[in-house]
Order: structure tokens, then C-alpha cells, then sequence
């Protein structure tokens, strides 16, 4: 049997849990405190070196809102520093419990990034007012391409392969929804334009990982560069002198929902968004439910985990890899629509400068399920936005120190808070049958 | 269900693996497939389930010739197949797994994981097997995950159980366990195929035997037949199964292991104050169930675990804290438990393997540059020392039989001048042949006045070596026993449990 090459786990000793993962779980407990200590002591440096006087406003409703919640005022450096000792607390606590050796709940980084990012806040717009709404609710449109990408990095890894061209399929989608609703004036025919086009370019993708067996990161990487190149080609060719008529697309504009939209905090955050954003709601939901719930989302994690296993049930291993790699490759691609018909209205060489690649880190962050990638992805739109949000109202933090957040936070949540993580096991290893 | 294979021919490439094999399987009869690892067995059960394309002759169930496409077909005409690595996915629950690939499902195909469940309680509890299937597949012990691919044939219906070298994984009393459940099963009117080459096993349930060798039948054997003669036929000339040796002539106490204790990564205590030793001349055996301890013990003797503590002295020398490489130039050779994994380089030619352990000074290495005419003399010798099978010294060593990898393994550890002989599973998956020649070197090694330390799951094995038992559970010393002590005294010390009246025995 040993011309088909798959990963054997039962290697004569049974299916005994990785060693590496167990060892990484051994040293992750000390990562927690040691990052809490780390951030908490940077916080208190900022406070310390550069003081601020006043009062910061937190806005909680936007003007228009039906209930309308009372604004907050807080003294800044008071609740700066209240804010620091509430971290110390915290860290102190997950000091104890790696000292127990008592596993670390969830609700410690929960409290710990509230607490450290509400003392952030009210001493960065000492004197200003922070609209709560809108930095969440920019949080979430900015997420959007993100978790798209995450929910297709998600999908394809799960079937074994890895989907590095995340990045290719949001550019590629992005360029034929700005196409597409240009030409036909809707902005639903550009979104599916846009899956149409991610798919192409997972189409690749399969053809050489999956029939051809070349390495996965690798096809990967060189689609996202042969779509950076053929998209300025086509954009400097085509689109520029054609502006008007082919990069011109009708966007999808704000609808708000109903009665939901008028929920205090919550209604102006998730449900005054584009119909893009109601999408991405559906999507996540199928997909989550999809994998776990039903008999395709167990052929797919079959095939990515063991696909010998799979093979010998009856299970066709790499029809499977296919068809979900496709599907991948399309919620990729609808992500990028979100460039061209929601945030931009218009097709730029390049535009989603890397996003592929931090939703990829929202694929490894999340540990491999679509729910927790797209948590992650949020993460990532909220530093992105709360850098946007900062250099709007003047704080003392430098402009590019803001630009830098998303990346930092995305260097920081990948190497340092993602504990224990086992990828799907047959991931990135083609499937060869005798 | 009625099964017969008719002139079953396979090749790959130039290689035949199967030829013009015929086979017969009735109902309510548990048919034995006896030959060496390599002999075809495997391949033609691949054909059997659909996994490889016979190039020559049908199949036939019930009278009905069979076209199979692929596994799903072979499961849908009845067969259910018993792999030997496990066709289970690890991270999914013991339901999950049974239903994998035969579904039942609600609205709009989600999954029906009650009528799964029930399905597994129901075949669980009418053959006795206590399997929870909530469980996870990778928290099982490896007998139960056995099971789980039983229940998982016959939760298809499948009336043809082939099962593929089902002990190779097993511990004694887990093989008794495995040989009751194929009596039931066949009690049942399940036609069982049961592929091997261990013979006590063979003798214990067949009901008709058929010998393969070099991928042909080379007839039926009576199973009365005495293992000897199941051998010579399996093997296709005449085998001594039993080990010759003198009685020990021992020396000085050469290898003293004190208090020795190995914490592993994840910071559990593999081998928990481990005291014994081993005199000049004298094989010391160790006995266990795999995963007690013997692993990381024969890793800390060779300087490859990270947290030990204790002592290890070898001629007055230290071990402990001494690099991997020190430790071998002071004479410790290691036969590792995994050869495609420690012991060999599968993309290096045997020429190559021959000097990993001596890589860095002479013989074969002179001022940092391969001395290339040195090692290929040295290679041409050992190649036909060690009887390695092989077309020249430049083979692959991947490309070797695994009882040609391990005699190569086998003439480059002992072709050194040692102190100390550690084997690890020194004859797993290798043939009768290469075993009964492994066996010899062993004897030979410890008959110059070397201390060997044989670490075997096979309990021939370590019967057939050993000058004293020591038996490992749980990283401990259950108790350090004679070599002709009871298989079933040391089955039951596998276990954890000291009988009362035993003494330890110091050599």
C-alpha cells in the first residue's frame, strides 16, 4: 500500500496526539502573562512619559438613533489609570493560575483588552469624544473582505489544501464585481461576478495542487503575483481609458434593517450596514453550520484530516478537494467585491494591499473554524479602524504607528495568544491514488 | 456471503506483486492468509476492496462476478475491510466515524448523528465490544479503535470481514480478545479473511490456511500443521524458529542505571526511577506493552531526551548529560525502534547509511572531505556480511525490503567497536529470514562480552533473546524476572500487576 501517499497517524503505535502539539500547549500557558505584563507596563510608560489633562466623551449613540443612550464623560487620566491597575489585576490572575497550573479561561483576554482599551482610549482623546457606534460598526465594514477571505482560507484548508491565493482571489474578485456592475449597472451582478472570479482563480489553484501535486504555498503565492500582474495590465489597458463605462460600478449602498437597526449599541453596529455586510451574515452561518452540521461538512474534514480514510469509505477525495476549494474560492472573491462596491466604487491597481494575507492569520488565529476566524477578522478591522479613528481626531499617537496596529496586533494574536492549534492534519499534502 | 477469486494477477511496473491467484471463502469460515511481509497478502486484499485494478482475473461473490470501481462499491457488495493502519480520522468521535461515508441524513443533509449512535450502541453490545461513541477515535487505546473499524463494516452490513494484519498493533491480551471476536463473528455466518504472518495466531482460529509467497499460492496447509512447518512453507525453505544460545557468560557489571527518570514535552513522567543493570555478555530484554516507558528509555540512553534525571554508567562513564554524539563514540550502538524514521535516510544510498554514525572522523572521513573509496569498500564488504539484499551498494535504501533496512541498520551499528548493544524493536516488520539472521547477530554480540538491551512488544522475541525479563508499565519496573518465567506470569505483569510469590532475579 505504500503507493499512495497520505499522512499515516496510526503508524503501528494508534493515533497518539501529536507530541508537537502537546508541547506547545506546554509552554503556552506562560505566553498569557507574560504578553498581559508586557502591555499592561507599555501602557502605564505612555501615561507616565506623556500626561494628558481633561475629559474624554464616549458617544455611545449615533444622532440619529430612535433610543437615544446618554453620552459618557470620564476623567481622562483617572480612568487611564484605574484602567491600568484593572489590567495589573487581571494579569496578576492569570499569573496565579499558570502558577496552579489552572487552565486560563477566555473571559481573562476578553476583560484584559477591554479594560486596556478603554484606558487607551480615554487617554489618546483626552478632550475629544469617541463615537463607540462608529468605531465598531467601521470595525465590522472594514472585517468585511477579511472574513470573507478567513471563511475561504477556512474552507480550503479544511479539504487539505491550503489556500495561500486568498489574496489573488479578493483582487480578482474586486476587478470583475468593478466590471461587472459597471457594464450591467447592479451591484448583485458584480458580486457574483466576483465569486465567478474567485473561483477562476481557485480553479488554478486545484488544478496544480490537487491534479498536478506542486506545492501548495507555493502555486499559491504565485497566483497572488500573477493577479497583481495581470490586474494592473488589464486596469492600465482596459479600465483607464474606459473609466466611465467599465470602471464605474454602481456600489451597494447603506440599508438599514428595520426594527433591528434600531437597537441601542447593537442596531447601529451589525444592522445599518450594506446588503454586502447581510451576506457575510448568511455566509458565516452556512458555513459554520455546513462544516460541523452536516454530510458534506464531514466528507470535507474527512478529506482534509485523513483522506486515505476518506478514500476507503467511498469518499472521492479529490472531487471533494475540488468542489470545496471552489466554494472557497468564491466567498474569497465576494470579499472583494466589497472593495470595488462598498468602501472604494472604483477598481485601483493593488487595492487590497495584502488583505489575503491577515485574513490567512484570521484562518490560523481562529484555529480553523469559521466562527472564531471571523472573531479574529473583526479583531483585525477593529486595529484598523481604531487607527483611522485616531488619526481623525488628533491623538498624540503618530500616523504610522496607526497605520502599523492591524499588522502589530495580527504579529501579536498569531505568535503569542494562539495556544494549542492543530491544523487539519492532511493539509498541503496532495492526494495520490494508486 | 460466498467469495471466490479467480487467477488474480497485479503488477507494478516490471514487478509482480500478485500472480494468477485463486481463493475460495465460505461462509461461517475464518480463511488464513499466511506468508512474509511482502509476499502479496496485502495487495491482493487492495484488489479485493477495490483499491487497486486487478490486471488478470475476476471476482466473484455469491456466484456473481464483481466489477469494482472503487471502495464504495466493494463496501456496497458486502465486503468490510479491517485495515492495518487504521482508516479512522482521529479528531472525529466514534459515530462520526462509523457513519463517515454512509451518512444518514435529515433536511437538507444534515446529519442524523442519533441513528449513527444507536447503530454503534446496537453492534457494540450485541459482540460485547463497550465502545462509547461519543467518544474521540485518538483518545482510544488502539484495541478499542480496532473495534471501531469492525463496527464500522459491519454497521454496512458487510457480510466478507477482511482483516489485515489486525495484531500487529495488539497487546497479548488484546489479540485474545481480537481471536474471540473473529470466533463470534464467524459464529454469525460471517465469511472472515484474516491475513498474518504470526503463526501462533494463524493456529489459533483458522479454519483453513493458504500460504502466499513472492505473490503466488504456494498451497493450503492443514492447520494442525506445526509451526515449523507453516514456517518452512511461508518461507520456502526449512527455518529454525528457536533462538540457539549458550547459557551467558557474564562478565562485570557493565551498564549501571540508577534512579533514572524522563519527563517528556508535554511534562508527563515517561520513565519514573528506573534502577537496573546489565552485566558483560548478557542480553537484558525489556517486556511492555508499546508505550510504558521503553521508547524514551532507550532515548535517554542515547542522549536524545531533554529532562532526564538519575544515572546511566557505562564502564565507569557517566551517560547522563552527555551529548548523543559523545555518547556514541564511547561505544553505544542503537538499533531505533522506527527505521524509516531514526534509522536510516531513505533517499541516501546504503553506502551513505553505512557511515551516518561515524560522519565526522576516519574511517570515512578525513579533514572534513568524504573518503568515497574507503566507504565503498566498506560498504561492499558489509553488504555481503549482512547478507543486505540489494542490487549495489548505491540502492536507495527506501527502495530496500524492510528486513534489508534493517540489516543494513543492523551491519552499521554493529560494525563498530561497542560497549553497549541498545535494539528497539530490532526485528518489527521484518521477514522470518531477516529475523532468524538479526537474531544471530544479537547472540553474536552478546557472546563477544557486550551488554545488550533488547526492547521488544513481541513477546517471542523477548522469550527467545533474553537472559533476564525486565517488565515496564507505566515507566516503571513491574519486576526484573528469568527468562523462562510463564508467558502467561509475564502477560499479566504487562498489565501492572506483580504476582505475589515473584522474585526479581539479579544476574
Amino acid at each position: 500500500m505504500s503507493t499512495v501517499t497520505t499522512p499515516t497517524p496510526a503508524e503501528s503505535g494508534g493515533l497518539a496526539p501529536d507530541p508537537a502539539v502537546v508541547a506547545r500547549k506546554g509552554s503556552g500557558a506562560k505566553k498569557l502573562p507574560i504578553i498581559f505584563g508586557v502591555i499592561s507596563a507599555l501602557l502605564a510608560i505612555v501615561l507616565l512619559r506623556s500626561g494628558h489633562t481633561g475629559d474624554t466623551t464616549f458617544q455611545l449613540s449615533a444622532e440619529t438613533d430612535f433610543v437615544t443612550l446618554p453620552d459618557i464623560v470620564v476623567p481622562s487620566m483617572l480612568t487611564a489609570w484605574l484602567m491600568v491597575l484593572v489590567c495589573v489585576a487581571l494579569t496578576a490572575e492569570s499569573v496565579r493560575r499558570m502558577l496552579a497550573h489552572t487552565p486560563q479561561p477566555i473571559w481573562i483576554p476578553i476583560a484584559f483588552a477591554l479594560a486596556w482599551m478603554t484606558g487607551f482610549l480615554s487617554w489618546a482623546a483626552a478632550d475629544e469624544r469617541i463615537r463607540v457606534v462608529s468605531l465598531f460598526a467601521g470595525a465590522v465594514a472594514l472585517a468585511i473582505p477579511l472574513i470573507f477571505g478567513a471563511l475561504g482560507g477556512v474552507l480550503g484548508e479544511r479539504a487539505g489544501v491550503v489556500n495561500i491565493a486568498i489574496d489573488g482571489q479578493l483582487l480578482f474578485g474586486a476587478f470583475a464585481a468593478a466590471i461587472a456592475a459597471s457594464t450591467t449597472g447592479s451591484p448583485w451582478a458584480g458580486l457574483v461576478a466576483a465569486a465567478v472570479a474567485g473561483a477562476l482563480v481557485a480553479l488554478v489553484l486545484g488544478l496544480f495542487a490537487i491534479t498536478y501535486l506542486v506545492d501548495q504555498v507555493i502555486v499559491g503565492v504565485v497566483l497572488n503575483v500573477l493577479v497583481i500582474g495581470l490586474t494592473n495590465f488589464l486596469f492600465r489597458q482596459v479600465l483607464t481609458p474606459n473609466a466611465q463605462t467599465l470602471n464605474a460600478p454602481e456600489g451597494f449602498n447603506r440599508l438599514p434593517i428595520p426594527i433591528l437597526g434600531e437597537i441601542p449599541l447593537v442596531g447601529p453596529i451589525f444592522f445599518r450596514q450594506t446588503a454586502l455586510v447581510y451576506v457575510l451574515y448568511a455566509v458565516v452561518a452556512l458555513v459554520a453550520f455546513g462544516l460541523y452540521r452536516t454530510r458534506w461538512g464531514l466528507r470535507v474534514r474527512a478529506v482534509g484530516e485523513h483522506p486515505k480514510a476518506a478514500d476507503t469509505v467511498g469518499i472521492k477525495v479529490n472531487l471533494t478537494r475540488y468542489r470545496t476549494i471552489l466554494l472557497a474560492g468564491a466567498i474569497a472573491g465576494m470579499g472583494g467585491a466589497y472593495y470595488t462596491l462598498v468602501s472604494v466604487n472604483q477598481f485601483n491597481r493593488e487595492l487590497t494591499s495584502g488583505a489575503g494575507y491577515i485574513a490567512l492569520a484570521a484562518v490560523i488565529f481562529g484555529k480553523w473554524d469559521p466562527i472564531r476566524a471571523t472573531l479574529a477578522a473583526l479583531l483585525f478591522g477593529f486595529a484598523t479602524n481604531l487607527g483611522g479613528v485616531l488619526s481623525a481626531i488628533g491623538s498624540p499617537v503618530p500616523t504610522q504607528f496607526m497605520l502599523m496596529l492591524p499588522y502589530l496586533v495580527t504579529i501579536f494574536a498569531v505568535a503569542g495568544l494562539v495556544g494549542r492549534s492543530r491544523p487539519p492534519a492532511a493539509v498541503g499534502i496532495p492526494y495520490q491514488q494508486q | 456471503m460466498r467469495l471466490v477469486l479467480r487467477g488474480i494477477t497485479k503488477r507494478f511496473g516490471s514487478v509482480v506483486a500478485n500472480e494468477s491467484i485463486s481463493l475460495t471463502v465460505e461462509p461461517g469460515e475464518i480463511h488464513c492468509l499466511l506468508g512474509e511481509n511482502g509476499a502479496g497478502k496485502s495487495t491482493l486484499m487492495n484488489v479485493l476492496y477495490g483499491l487497486y485494478k486487478a490486471d488478470e482475473g475476476e471476482i466473484e461473490l455469491d456466484g456473481e462476478v464483481q466489477h469494482f470501481t472503487g471502495p464504495g462499491d466493494a463496501m456496497a457488495a458486502g465486503i468490510g475491510m479491517v485495515h492495518q493502519h487504521f482508516m479512522l480520522i482521529p479528531v472525529f468521535t466514534v459515530a462520526e466515524n462509523v457513519m463517515l461515508g454512509n451518512e444518514s441524513t435529515g433536511f437538507a443533509g444534515t446529519l442524523d448523528l442519533d441513528a449513527s449512535r444507536e447503530r454503534v450502541t446496537e453492534i457494540s453490545e450485541r459482540f460485547g465490544f463497550h465502545v462509547d461513541p461519543d467518544a474521540l477515535v485518538e483518545d482510544l487505546p488502539v484495541g478499542v479503535q480496532q473495534r471501531v473499524e469492525i463496527i464500522k463494516a459491519l454497521s454496512r452490513d458487510a457480510e466478507l470481514l477482511v482483516f489485515d494484519e489486525p495484531t500487529a498493533v495488539l497487546t497479548p491480551q488484546e489479540t485474545d480478545e481480537l481471536m474471540e471476536i473473529m470466533r463470534q463473528l464467524k459464529e454469525a455466518g460471517k465469511a472472515i479473511v484474516f491475513i498474518t504472518h504470526k503463526l501462533r495466531e494463524v493456529r489459533a482460529v483458522a479454519d483453513r490456511i493458504t500460504v502466499i509467497r513472492l505473490g503466488k499460492v504456494v498451497g493450503e496447509a492443514d492447520p494442525k500443521a506445526s509451526n515449523v512447518e507453516l514456517a518452512s512453507m511461508m518461507v520456502g525453505r526449512p527455518v529454525e524458529l528457536v533462538v540457539h544460545k549458550d547459557a551467558p557468560t557474564l562478565g562485570a557489571d557493565a551498564l549501571v542505571v540508577k534512579d533514572l527518570r524522563v519527563v517528556d514535552l508535554a511534562g508527563h513522567k515517561q520513565v519514573d526511577g528506573l534502577s537496573f543493570t546489565i552485566r558483560a555478555g548478557e542480553v537484558l530484554a525489556v517486556a511492555g506493552v508499546q508505550g510504558n516507558g521503553q521508547t524514551e528509555l532507550t532515548e535517554a540512553l542515547l542522549g536524545l531526551q531533554d529532562d532526564v534525571s538519575g544515572s546511566i554508567v557505562l564502564d565507569g562513564i557517566e551517560l547522563v548529560g552527555r551529548s548523543t554524539r559523545k555518547i556514541l563514540d564511547s561505544g553505544v550502538g542503537f538499533i531505533p525502534e522506527d527505521r524509516q524514521v531514526d534509522g536510516l535516510v531513505p533517499q541516501f544510498t546504503i553506502a551513505e547509511n553505512l557511515m551516518l554514525n561515524r560522519s565526522f572522523k576516519s574511517p570515512f572521513v578525513k579533514s572534513g572531505n568524504l573518503r568515497i573509496g574507503a566507504l565503498r569498500e566498506f560498504a561492499e564488504v558489509k553488504l555481503k556480511e549482512y547478507d543486505v539484499r540489494a542490487r549495489d551498494i548505491d540502492s536507495l535504501a527506501g527502495n530496500l525490503s524492510g528486513g534489508n533496512q534493517q540489516k543494513v541498520v543492523v551491519a552499521r551499528e554493529l560494525s563498530r567497536d561497542l560497549r553497549l548493544l541498545v535494539a528497539a524493536q530490532p526485528t518489527r516488520g521484518v521477514d522470518v529470514g531477516s529475523i532468524e539472521f538479526i537474531h544471530k547477530q544479537i547472540v553474536a554480540t552478546r557472546d563477544s562480552g557486550i551488554p545488550v538491551l533488547v526492547v521488544s512488544t513481541e513477546l517471542d522475541e523477548v522469550v527467545a533473546l533474553a537472559d533476564r525479563i525486565m517488565v515496564l508499565y507505566r515507566g516503571q519496573v513491574v519486576g526484573i524476572v528469568p527468562a523462562d518465567t510463564p508467558r502467561e506470569t509475564l502477560g499479566l505483569m504487562m498489565t501492572g500487576e506483580r504476582p505475589k510469590d515473584l522474585k526479581d532475579v539479579v544476574a
